[in-house]
């Protein structure tokens, strides 16, 4: 029994041979597939929009030539007495009085909007967005200032309330109250924005002029308090993440040298935070900025350039929610939507990505001592 | 035997319906290095924890008996916390610095305590890190974050940090478990020093350590004191069976 011969070797050239796993091989292949198909997509989309935007950029050369014959016509201005508010057509950026003139143009338009075409790239840096006159012009300066204005006034308000918010709920609400606070606030992220939109068009529009007595009901600060709200459970979250990451042998540390709550809150897990809060405000910032139905509800839709938080403004994605639909296929109008749009999507792209590295390298440093 | 400092009388513990201390009643002397021993989950650290406080953080614990320092009870409704806090420092088990610089570690406890003076401040950082045998070693970097110390150094800048609150007690948990022989000597021999100016409660796994650093030892086992008396009695000839036992390394 005993014999050498019979014994069986464990580890054999037969026994250890490389298997193919069909079912292993599948899920792994599909998995990788659906994930790049994603970042395709993604990819894609980009391109999609960026590509639209592209011949504003391809008619450059022809731009200075016909630049004069365009001013020789801009004439409306001079008809105020032609005023019509019958015409139900929606004229953005365009003031009444000249909606008849456009109409009894309407053959000449189409070799102006050529003209114009060429022109477009001198004045997207202008100060005017009239994309649908008899002389379009789109300036998107009155767009971009609009846009960051009303960002600005939602940060100022969702900012601090987010950030306080989450610090209670980390550092001094009682763990019942807080597994209440979370999810409930963390449900508001998903909030439809129409509704908050319709809310402060109706509530807050009227809330606010009775207190402050401004004349236009809606405005930037309307808009802006609203978009807080969209911003505040997004700000909240991920401060909250980021000061309950906060290690528990930081506040025991703090605790126990006879530090108050608050001081240890203060001093120490705030301090700690900050990557993590950054990253919030960041994200917050990018929700702000894309946010198309509160800004198109609640905004009062006028662009223009103005520092005053109770002036109409207009935004870049409520341009695009709003023109989108009746512009020309094709026409340079349609093109600079595009535009906006690449430009959205930029923004928004480096803002998530510097929150992502700004966490990801930051925090982590922080917690191991590679900076001072 | 010096002056009792801390005194429990039938101090019961429960985490929820746990019990996790049961009873316990010990007198702590002034200026001597009292350990715990035990084997994990008998109640040693969370003993200790009680004698500061710092178990209040936990929810769902609930204390009964006494705690008196210098024959105060300080689980008195009138109590402040944060002041009892400063008298009674504690070191963790992991050293916990805080991601700033070892001057602005050291600082914390004075600055929350009002002190803003910088050449006041310059003066305790010195002398709590001179007090703390780390003086020499970080006196050239002491804007160089806290994090970029060894283990052993953060521990005992730790140390210096809860010395910069002048505290008459100091609660120590485990302070060398996580440092390599070297570095654990250099706690040692800190311990020894502070002990004159200090009373002192250290939580230890390490047998030797107690036997080395402690002059009285307690040995708690399953939330029970099972014995307290003379390091050198307990580790010679203790009363319990148990005691033997656990210190013999039958057991725990």
């Amino acid at each position: 029994m005993n014999n050498p011969d019979q014994k069986e070797y464990r580890f054999t050239r037969d026994s250890l041979r490389k298997k193919f796993r069909l079912s292993e091989f599948l899920s792994e292949k599909i998995i990788t597939g659906v994930a790049f198909l994603s970042i395709t997509i993604i990819v894609l989309i980009f391109f999609f929009v960026f590509k639209e935007s592209l011949p504003i950029f391809r008619s450059e050369k022809k731009a200075a030539v016909k630049v004069e014959s365009i001013q020789k016509q801009e004439q409306y201005g001079v008809d105020t007495s032609v005023t019509s508010n019958a015409s139900g057509q929606e004229q953005y950026g365009v003031t009444t009085k000249d909606t008849l003139m456009i109409e009894n143009q309407a053959p000449e338009r189409d070799t102006v909007a050529h003209g114009s075409e060429q022109a477009t790239l001198k004045s997207l840096v202008g100060k005017q967005w009239l994309p649908v006159s008899d002389n379009p012009r789109y300036g998107l300066i009155p767009l971009i200032v609009g846009t960051l204005k009303i960002t600005l006034i939602a940060m100022l308000f969702a900012a601090p309330i987010a950030i306080l918010a989450a610090l209670f709920s980390a550092s001094f609400a009682p763990y019942w109250l807080r597994e209440i606070i979370k999810p409930a606030i963390e449900l508001l992220a998903g909030f439809p924005s129409v509704v908050i939109g319709f809310f402060a068009l109706m509530v807050m529009a009227s809330f606010f002029q009775n207190i402050f007595g401004y004349d236009g009901r809606l405005n930037a600060f309307v808009g802006g308090v609203a978009m807080a709200l969209a911003a505040i459970p997004i700000i909240f979250t991920i401060t909250e993440d980021a000061l309950t990451a906060v290690p528990r042998t930081y506040t025991e540390a703090s605790l126990a040298l006879g530090a108050t709550r608050w001081q240890t809150a203060l001093f120490v897990t705030l301090p700690a935070a900050t990557p993590g809060i950054f990253a919030a405000i960041l994200l917050g910032i990018g929700r702000v900025f894309g946010e198309t139905m509160i800004a198109l509800m609640a905004t009062g839709n006028a662009a223009m350039i103005s520092a005053n938080p109770f002036e109409s403004v207009r935004t870049l994605a409520a341009t695009i929610g709003a023109e989108m639909a009746e512009v020309v296929f094709g026409d340079t109008h349609y093109s600079v939507l595009f535009l906006i749009g690449s430009l959205l999507f930029i923004f928004n792209f480096s803002l998530n990505a510097m929150a992502e590295f700004w966490v990801k390298g930051k925090l982590v440093k922080r917690f191991q001592g590679k900076q001072s | 035997m010096k002056e009792t400092k801390i005194k429990t009388k039938n101090l019961t513990l429960f985490y929820g319906a746990k019990m996790a201390l049961n009873s316990i009643s010990v007198d702590i002397p002034e200026n001597e290095v009292t350990a715990f021993i035990g084997p994990s989950g008998c109640g040693k650290s969370t003993f200790l924890r009680t004698l500061n406080r710092m178990n209040d953080l936990i929810p769902g614990v609930k204390i009964t008996g006494e705690v008196l320092v210098d024959s105060l009870n300080i689980y008195d409704k009138q109590i402040d916390v944060v002041n009892l806090r400063k008298k009674i420092g504690m070191v963790f088990q992991k050293s916990n610095p805080f991601a700033k610089s070892i001057f602005e570690n050291v600082a914390y406890g004075p600055r929350i305590n009002g002190i803003t003076d910088r050449k006041k401040l310059e003066e305790i950082v010195e002398r709590s890190l001179k007090n703390a045998f780390i003086w020499e070693e970080v006196k050239d970097r002491l804007h160089d974050s806290a994090m970029g110390l060894s283990g052993g150094q953060q521990q005992r800048m730790c140390i210096a940090r809860t010395l910069a609150v002048e505290p008459e007690i100091i609660l120590m948990d485990e302070p060398a478990s996580a440092l390599d022989p070297i570095s654990t000597a250099k706690i040692e021999e800190l311990i020894f020093e502070l002990k004159k100016n200090y009373t002192i409660v250290i939580v230890t796994h390490n047998m030797q350590q107690a036997a080395r650093v402690s002059d009285l030892t307690a040995f708690f086992y399953l939330g029970e004191l099972i014995e307290f008396g003379k390091t050198k009695k307990i580790f010679t000839s203790p009363d319990k069976k148990q005691t033997e036992d656990y210190i013999t390394g039958r057991f725990g």
